[in-house]
């Protein structure tokens, strides 16, 4: 028999406020335990929650930039459960009027475009980050509690690993060009749980699905995914039933691990929150929010090939992240040849981001450093082999290129008189390479070039080293 | 009257994490059946061509500026905890299950 997969996707994603939904303590990743915490995001009696404007901005920003209908009258509701992670025994949520509802985005998988669909985004607090020790104890820090969250629900409309992987990286693509979230999984602002169950192909009604938790990363998404996808088949072609789990990833055995097995349907007793009154969004106010979204990824990606020139693969490298294709842009204003720009950035910049970790805001270089180091090789001054020399300082230190040139005494060799010499030289001392060319031997005058380009520690101008070579071999 | 089962007792108690004796039970039953009685006579009011509502108040969007402030200092949030260690607060084992 053979199995067709279904698979939905939750993914979390924290906003970027200043402050906290419900309070104004600091929103903020990293600091020291229980700092960024108030007596209302404690959850102390007496306190009262209050809804940070910009929270809601950030989330309609979001089901906009997803295709999503914003909803005109909205409200908060309790979700309730005991944790230690969650000092009210209650979540402010979202449940039957969720900020955004019926969203898609398009992904593509093996050159095939496809719609997936989104449920719902909702707008609710996130909960204090548990560290279970090997000591018997469970540590508990507030920072993160009240940090505004949306989730983000997709329809069961992927069928492989693949799709879920390319889902992940579309809707962070997205969100990450709105600007209302870091979307950065090593920090937690992106979290994702995966749903998984198999049918047999023309079975209409869907299986029973497993929910995969403890997904730190987009690639360990599929490949917990591509495990279940196996483990459930062999479990139902050996006549077995699939049970309503949840499993958690297990990096180093890239195994699904059963956590534990769902009894009937949670109960939240969700209800209406009576500390907040509801949330009423007018046309205008939803204008508002539309007109501050910036260009996003597939609109962009389009410009570049259709009004830059770029190629499609050019283009989608360029669009993958906000900060490169920001990057670009500021390098091709400040008059940049557009093909210079986006090799420099795919090539020498990318290779360095990848070999020291690092991301593009943390490099020393500017768009308007490599603008003018680009025009510098383009009007002679330097060669690109030098070019290179220049990058490695403006990437690790940054600064003006043309100062770099100037005090690293790096300026190309242009002048002909002045190259005729370092020719007749490298000659004179390599007699036999001459004989070498004359008798049809091209390496040699690979050789030579090489010679001259040592002597001249890499500055001579290199078309301008071959015409004079080949004159000066000529005379000989 | 409501019939409000022991097993709903039961299952209510348990979300609420309460530890109730099977005498309690039974006293709770009743009680529970006798307030549902009580909270459906608003079943008897017509709300035909009332607009529903979720909350008592005529209000709507109230909501403070997205600004930043300290409150308390760690020392200050961690002065209740029955038991904390390096900033955090310290609780029993918790092993992954909500």
């Amino acid at each position: 028999m053979n199995f067709e997969t279904i698979i939905g996707l939750e993914v979390h994603v924290e906003l970027k406020t200043n402050s906290k939904i419900f309070s104004p303590s600091i929103n903020e990743f990293g600091s020291d335990p229980n700092t960024n915490v108030n007596p209302i995001d404690l959850g102390y009696p007496g306190t009262l929650p209050v809804l940070n404007e910009e929270a809601v901005n950030f989330a309609m920003k979001a089901a906009m930039a997803l295709n999503c209908e914003v909803a005109t009258n909205t409200k908060f509701d309790r979700k309730n459960y005991f944790y230690p992670d969650n000092p009210k025994a209650y979540q402010i949520s979202q449940f039957d009027q969720p900020i955004g509802e019926h969203g898609w985005i398009e992904i593509e998988v093996n050159g095939k475009k496809k719609k997936i669909g989104i449920t719902r985004l909702h707008l609710e607090e996130d909960a204090g980050k548990l560290t279970h020790g090997e000591d018997g104890y469970s540590y508990v820090d507030f920072n993160r509690q009240g940090t505004p969250l949306i989730e983000i629900v997709s329809e069961p409309d992927m069928r492989s690993p693949e799709e879920a992987y390319a889902y992940l990286e579309k809707l962070k693509n997205i969100i990450q060009y709105t600007g209302v979230s870091d979307v950065k999984m090593q920090e937690g602002s992106l979290r994702c749980d995966a749903n998984i169950s198999l049918r047999p192909i023309g079975q209409e009604k869907f299986g029973t699905k497993a929910e995969l938790k403890n997904l730190n990363s987009f690639s360990f998404v599929q490949k917990g995914l591509e495990f279940e996808e196996k483990r459930q088949e062999k479990v139902l072609l050996s006549g077995g039933e699939i049970l309503q789990e949840t499993r958690r990833y297990d990096e180093k055995t890239k195994e699904t691990i059963l956590m534990r097995v769902k009894e009937g349907s949670d109960d939240y007793r969700y209800f209406p929150e009576p500390d907040l009154v509801p949330l009423y969004i007018d046309e205008e106010w939803k204008e508002r929010v539309r007109s501050e979204i910036p260009e996003l990824p597939d609109a962009r990606r389009q410009r570049y090939v259709s009004e830059l020139g770029l190629s499609e693969y050019d283009a989608d490298v360029l669009t993958a992240s906000k900060q490169m294709s920001d990057f670009f842009e500021e390098a091709v204003d400040h008059g940049a040849d557009i093909k210079q720009v986006s090799n420099w950035l795919m090539g020498e910049v990318s290779a360095y981001m990848n070999k020291h970790y690092k991301e593009l805001q943390e490099l020393a270089i500017t768009p308007e450093a490599l603008a003018k180091m680009i025009k510098l090789i383009e009007d002679g001054t330097i060669s690109s082999k030098i070019a290179k020399k220049v990058f490695a300082e403006l990437v690790e230190k940054g600064g003006d290129p043309e100062q770099i040139v100037k005090d690293q005494g790096l300026v190309q060799i242009s002048d002909p008189e002045q190259l005729k010499e370092v020719v007749n030289k490298i000659l004179d001392e390599n007699e036999q390479s001459i004989i070498d060319f004359k008798n049809g031997k091209g390496k040699a005058k690979g050789f030579l070039v090489g010679q001259i380009m040592k002597a001249t520690k890499g500055q001579a101008n290199p078309p301008l080293v071959n015409k004079i070579l080949a004159e000066e071999l000529d005379k000989r | 009257m409501a019939d409000i089962s022991k097993e709903q007792v039961k299952h209510v108690a348990h979300l609420a994490r309460l530890a109730v004796t099977d005498e309690e039970v039974d006293k709770l039953s009743d009680e529970l059946s006798a307030i549902i009685d009580y909270a459906e006579q608003l079943n008897e009011l017509d709300t035909d061509g009332i607009e529903p509502t979720t909350h008592v108040l005529d209000l709507k969007n109230i909501m403070r500026k997205d600004e930043a402030k300290e409150w308390i200092t760690q020392e200050d949030a961690l002065k209740n905890a029955p038991d904390h260690h390096g900033g955090q607060f310290r609780v029993p084992s918790i092993m992954a299950d909500s």
